[in-house]
């Protein structure tokens, strides 16, 4: 087999260059999906027969709560190969991505709360989907402090790879605390092996809203990693004729 | 279109304040993600532009 894409991989010039073109087709594919999503979900998918509309909270929630997911399946994927390849943008990759994942645990358990208040009667519980998701958040967050704390780099990353491989047994707690436990959660709406629960005009806007998701939070990954690759290898000289280069536009 | 009227689409038949809490502040957190990285970016070629200045002086 072929490995040689697997090392251009590693080489940030490279991933700087790639990315750059791919950017503003991801960036106009995310706003696109994401604008006919919302709209889709707010005005034109029909109401919930039991919900009402506030099931509509639905469109943010789930594709939030996914990303929130799989970013973090991502970041320990991210640690295996840094700890194993010992790939610089892989470190790169896993502490830019953190803080979205963060955040987007942050609108999962905001949209829950507030969507949990008119349809179970609390903004919060402690049960087993809840309290996983907001352990996800503090795993983030250790990420992060572990991240900023160690000022040696090549420590941190060590230290983040370790913690994010680690955390992801909380990923599979998430997935089936729903099945495991008796909670008041609903069950999951996305199933690959089973036809989806609800009916498809409702279901529609909400994979259109996913696949925008994950466009928007490839988008600012990228741009975040690339400025990190900026910083990082600030005495490559292709960095240095690049930053020239934005200079002398900016000014 | 599932509303009959606009004021019926804000409304959102009593369940308004949940879906339109959500809805904006999750457009804040979204917005704040592009927004941070776009500032940092030009913080950080302000900074650039500033050494490379220096250094041509010097």
């Amino acid at each position: 087999m072929n490995w040689t894409w697997f090392h251009k991989l590693g080489s940030p010039k490279w991933f700087y260059e790639i990315s750059g073109r791919w950017l503003p087709w991801l960036a106009w594919a995310a706003v696109l999906l994401v604008s006919v999503g919302v709209v889709w979900g707010l005005a034109f998918a029909p109401e919930d027969y039991q919900q009402g509309n506030s099931f509509r909270i639905i469109y943010i929630h789930v594709p939030a709560a996914f990303l929130a997911q799989s970013i973090y399946v991502m970041l320990a994927v991210a640690g295996v190969v840094g700890l194993v390849w010992k790939m610089k943008l892989a470190d790169v990759a896993l502490q830019q991505a953190a803080p979205i994942g963060a955040w987007m645990t942050f609108i999962a358990l905001l949209t829950g709360a507030v969507w949990g208040k008119p349809t179970w009667g609390a903004w919060w519980v402690w049960d087993a989907r809840l309290t996983s998701m907001l352990i996800l958040l503090f795993l983030y967050f250790g990420i992060i402090a572990l991240g900023q704390a160690i000022s040696n780099r090549d420590s941190a990353a060590k230290a983040c790879a370790v913690l994010a491989i680690v955390g992801v047994v909380n990923i599979p707690i998430i997935k089936y605390s729903v099945e495991w436990w008796n909670t008041l959660h609903q069950p999951a709406t996305f199933t690959v092996t089973e036809k989806p629960a609800m009916p498809i005009e409702m279901w529609l806007p909400l994979l259109v809203m996913v696949i925008g998701f994950y466009c928007f939070f490839t988008v600012v990954l990228l741009m975040r990693m690339r400025l990190e690759v900026l910083r990082r290898e600030s005495r490559a000289s292709w960095v240095k004729n690049e930053v020239k280069a934005l200079v002398g536009n900016n000014s | 279109m599932n509303f009959l009227s606009f004021a019926d689409f804000i409304a959102m038949g009593n369940h308004g304040v949940y879906v339109w809490t959500s809805y904006g502040i999750s457009l804040a957190v979204l917005i704040l993600n592009v927004a941070l990285p776009v500032l940092a970016r030009r913080r950080y070629l302000q900074d650039e532009a500033r050494r490379l200045r220096r250094e041509e002086s010097k």
